[in-house]
């Protein structure tokens, strides 16, 4: 059984006009999205800025609301994090947010931060409380002195740590990571990467990994799915996405990564032409009139993409 | 006639920090030629806006020592009237941030209109006249860099664009006067790839079509071995490898270079783990002023390997690596 | 945009009526009512009882509030039991005279402000800047009636150049120039007082507009087209940092609400806000709820104005 399984969600946002402010439209952020994830896998989840990637994540740890679709986690469905208390949920599935600037309190001290989660579901002593908390930073690399420092001492890299610090408190079962890496230097992304793999080890962690950055959801990631205006396009295994890409959407994304061989330029210019061409000319047959992908079809057990009706 | 277009000698860009001045680019010095790109890589930290900053005369609050000759006139020794002159039609530069970089309260066409505007010759017709043909130019522009119904997005607010057109604004900005030096820094960094792929490419055709020196600065080694000519690797302020792309991407001497390739996750290491640099990158503050300024990343290189003063060797045609250390570097694990 | 004053001018409707419930409700709460004041005490209490039945004063609240709104909206507030005359006659004596220091108040709120602004803000961290500073920190330290006292005392009575009270100098005829001018120099010491010290938020506010602003990248952008600096500032510091100053010329209408009732009452100038304390201290009701009502509305109106303007200046708050 997967750990988590999301059936047909949709995260759909009334947009409000007129004198008396009524509904008037609705922004369909996340339209009908599925997705498995077994127990200590990583699941990226790859799109552009818009594509309802980041819409799902927050829906799924209960920041947004669910239109519609289930959460199963489990096997049980954690349904609405909006109106159902799921206090037994929140404790196993946690979040690592993109910016580590702004995600930590700059008023609170990193044991403040750090025992947060704790404060809320466990009843720790003061001693035992800041015991963990300095375990917990030493489980992310962090010496014992630094909890009564101030998230602003931290470099960039060490921020993102202790935002790990504050999600692993709890002894999630699935972690949410938004975007983890993308605003810090390539030598301290290293660093956090190779750090969340050594804890999704030792901890037996489950990663939604949320990213635009195919290379390092490539490097994470065992299972990926590609999303397009609130939908997927595309689903597989990591080799099946990179070796045998379906959809023309997946096609054009992967022949955008920038190669490191300069030698090859002439070649991918002329690839990525030909991808471009492809994707211009069978757009109308890939996607409705509103840009919207098909449903999934499976091409084999793992693989699955949006690809049209023949004929 | 010299094919250099702009030469840095020996440049130095410092702040103050509490009464004390503080080298952010450290006598530097750098050639970029016409229908070049020069890609400047490095981290936060490193200098390399800083020394974009500095030949655009940007700074406000630095001091600034040596010389950036521009076609042989000292940009640095410019009057702001000289260097207004030159700035947004010679010389320009694209920002980094597309939803930061366009004036919030102007719509599109204005912003584009301002530079044309800055740098009309002054014998032009009547002012009417004159305004129908920026008008026409910024139409025309919009079109280039490949923004949809050019003539809607004139009248547009920035707001009402997405980040990948706004970008593109910013570059129909600086190449509205078909600039001879332009200055890219960090152009694709917010964008989504299959944007940056168009971007990049916009600039390549700038390249190519008016024969400009680009300095692209960049963090992204693959943005690098797309785009660049040349490259440039800056640590802490310096220069520590500068040669040709092919060289650079084949044969990395500097432990910078080299740790910077392998913390990268490439294609065929799926799984492995990544390379990690030992330490943190100093604050300007805190840069080690003596010796070699990666020292302190590679302690397992002994000191002696360093050099005391370390300069740019050239350890083949046209390819420089700073201090001796490279001979005898190796990585510790892995 | 017409679609938003008008849901704005909507939104008011349930305002306001809350605002007369509230200030009716507490102006019955208060101790005495309106014959307390009117009637010699040695009146015999069963009579006094009957004048209470005869003017509804016995009636249940929400009777006495539907008289006093009905009568509101048309106009009818009352007969001031001091001045035995109506409400309104009574205002409308007055209001002309608060709006002129009010408005002049805010020429010169904004005349000082500008200048200091920008000057402090372009060259922050000069000695020029920390001056301008140094006096928006005493102007914030500084209770406006006891500055206005000081400014009484210097400027009326001790170097005698402006007069010391009144609105007008008397026997002027209205609608001459003579009558103008005097207006203007009853006007000056009280409005002056005020803008030196209700400006000292703008100029604070306006200085980190600017320092803001001046860092942004549009502006370094500016600069790399070539733009020169005095053009840097017109085009592009100013028309973004002048933006919020402008949006909060609604709400300045509030904070002089409050400041005209204290400088009318030191400098003897015959406004609203003289009115205003003097029917408190002697529990004039039907004038003090009528105030309080305007007093309430013209701050809802400053709100109002305020989004407008907003809605007009700021194009990525403009609704189409």
């Amino acid at each position: 059984m997967a750990l988590l399984e999301v059936r047909e969600l949709k995260v759909h946002f009334p947009v409000y006009g007129g004198v008396f402010r009524r509904v008037i439209d609705r922004v369909k952020a996340v339209d009908g999205v599925s997705l498995n994830i077994e127990a200590g896998q990583t699941y990226g989840l790859v799109g552009e800025s818009g594509s309802g990637k980041t819409t799902t994540g927050r829906a799924i740890i209960g920041l947004n609301p669910v239109t519609s679709g289930r959460i199963l986690f489990q096997g049980e469905d954690i349904g609405d994090g909006m109106r159902r208390s799921r206090s037994r949920f929140r404790r196993d599935i946690q979040m690592i947010f993109q910016d580590p600037y702004s995600s930590l309190n700059p008023k609170k001290r990193v044991l403040d931060i750090v025992a947060e989660p704790l404060r809320n579901f466990e009843r720790l002593s003061a001693a035992e409380e800041k015991r963990r908390v300095q375990e917990l930073l030493a489980q992310v690399g962090l010496s014992a002195e630094t909890i009564h420092k101030y998230p602003h001492e931290f470099s960039g890299g060490q921020r993102q740590r202790i935002g790990i610090a504050r999600a692993i408190a709890l002894k999630p079962r699935l972690i949410i990571a938004d975007e983890p890496v993308s605003s810090l230097d390539v030598s301290v992304q290293a660093q956090v990467l190779n750090f969340m793999q050594d804890i999704q080890k030792e901890l037996n962690l489950t990663y939604l990994f949320i990213s635009h950055d195919l290379g390092i959801i490539r490097h994470m990631c065992d299972y990926i799915g590609i999303m397009y205006k609130g939908r997927h396009v595309e689903q597989g295994t990591t080799r099946d996405i990179f070796e045998n890409p379906q959809h023309i959407y997946t096609k054009r994304l992967l022949a955008a990564i920038p190669d490191l061989d300069p030698k090859q330029r002439e070649i991918r210019h002329r690839q990525r032409e030909s991808v471009r061409l492809e994707y211009e000319e069978a757009y109308s047959r890939y996607f409705d009139d509103e840009g919207l992908a098909c449903d999934l079809k499976p091409l084999s057990t793992t693989h699955f993409a949006a690809l049209p009706e023949r004929g | 006639m010299n094919d250099d277009l702009l030469s840095i000698k020996n440049l130095s860009t410092s702040f103050r920090i509490s009464d004390q001045w503080y080298a952010a680019v450290d006598n530097l010095s750098l050639t970029v030629k016409r229908n070049e790109i020069l890609a400047i890589v490095g981290e936060s930290g490193s200098g390399k806006s800083a020394l974009a900053f500095s030949i655009m005369g940007l700074h406000t609050r630095a001091r600034m020592e040596g010389e950036i000759y521009y076609q042989g006139q000292n940009l640095a020794a410019m009057s702001p009237a000289e260097l207004d002159r030159l700035r947004g039609n010679e010389i320009s530069m694209i920002f980094q941030d597309p939803l930061s970089a366009l004036n919030p309260l102007m719509i599109i066409g204005e912003q584009i209109e301002e530079v044309l505007l800055l740098h009309e010759s002054k014998q032009t017709a009547s002012p009417k006249k004159s305004r129908k043909h920026r008008k026409e130019q910024a139409i025309e522009l919009l079109q280039k860099v490949g923004i949809p119904r050019p003539e809607h997005a004139y009248g547009q607010y920035p707001h009402e664009l997405s980040g990948g057109m706004r970008q593109r604004v910013v570059i129909a900005i600086a190449i509205a006067n078909q600039p001879k030096l332009l200055i890219a820094d960090e152009p694709t960094t917010a964008l989504d790839v299959t944007i940056q792929l168009q971007i990049l490419e916009l600039i390549r055709r700038l390249k190519e079509d008016m024969a400009a020196g680009i300095i692209l600065i960049t963090h992204d080694l693959g943005v690098v071995a797309e785009m660049a000519d040349r490259v440039a690797v800056m640590y802490a302020g310096q220069i520590v490898e500068i040669a040709s792309i092919y060289t650079l991407m084949k044969n990395a001497k500097h432990p910078y270079t080299r740790s910077l390739m392998s913390s990268l996750p490439t294609v065929n290491d799926e799984g492995a783990k990544l390379h990690v640099i030992h330490g943190v990158v100093p604050s300007l503050k805190h840069l080690p002023r003596q010796g070699c300024r990666f020292r302190s990343r590679i302690p397992w290189i002994d000191e002696s390997k360093h050099e005391a003063d370390p300069q740019l060797h050239e350890v083949e045609p046209g390819h420089y690596v700073r201090c001796t250390c490279y001979k005898d570097f190796h990585f510790l694990d892995y | 945009m017409w679609k938003t004053i008008l849901r704005r001018l909507l939104i008011m409707i349930p305002q306001i009526i809350l605002l007369s419930v509230l200030v009716f409700i507490l102006a019955k709460s208060l101790p005495g009512d309106a014959l307390t004041g009117m009637l010699d005490p040695s009146v015999d209490p069963s009579m006094l009882q009957e004048q209470r039945e005869k003017l509804g004063l016995n009636n249940p609240w929400h009777i006495q509030y539907w008289d006093w709104i009905t009568k509101a909206v048309q106009g009818d507030f009352g007969q001031s039991f001091r001045f035995k005359m109506p409400v309104m006659d009574l205002i409308g004596q007055r209001i002309n005279n608060t709006i002129w220091l009010s408005l002049v108040t805010l020429v010169l709120t904004y005349l000082i402000a500008i200048p200091l602004g920008i000057i402090s803000g372009r060259y922050h961290d000069t000695w020029g800047d920390r001056i301008i500073t140094g006096y928006t920190y005493l102007g914030f330290a500084a209770p406006l009636f006891i500055f206005a006292l000081l400014m009484l005392w210097i400027f009326g009575f001790h170097f005698q150049m402006f007069p010391t009270g009144g609105s007008v100098a008397p026997g002027l005829a209205p609608g001459t120039f003579d009558y103008m001018v005097s207006k203007i120099y009853h006007l000056l010491l009280p409005a002056l007082s005020m803008a030196l010290i209700t400006t000292v938020s703008t100029v604070q506010y306006l200085r980190s507009e600017i320092i803001d602003i001046k860092q942004k990248d549009f502006v370094l952008l500016a600069r790399a087209k070539g733009a020169s600096e005095s053009r840097v500032y017109t085009h592009h510091i100013l028309r973004n940092s002048l933006l919020p100053i402008a949006a909060f010329f609604g709400f300045e209408i509030t904070g002089l609400i409050g400041g005209t009732v204290f400088i009318e009452y030191i400098f003897s100038y015959p406004g609203m806000g003289q009115l205003f304390l003097n029917s408190i201290l002697i529990r004039d009701f039907s004038v003090v709820t009528a105030l309080v009502l305007l007093y309430g509305i013209a701050s809802i109106l400053g709100s109002l104005i305020s989004d407008i303007i907003l809605g007009i200046v700021d194009p990525r708050i403009r609704i189409k």
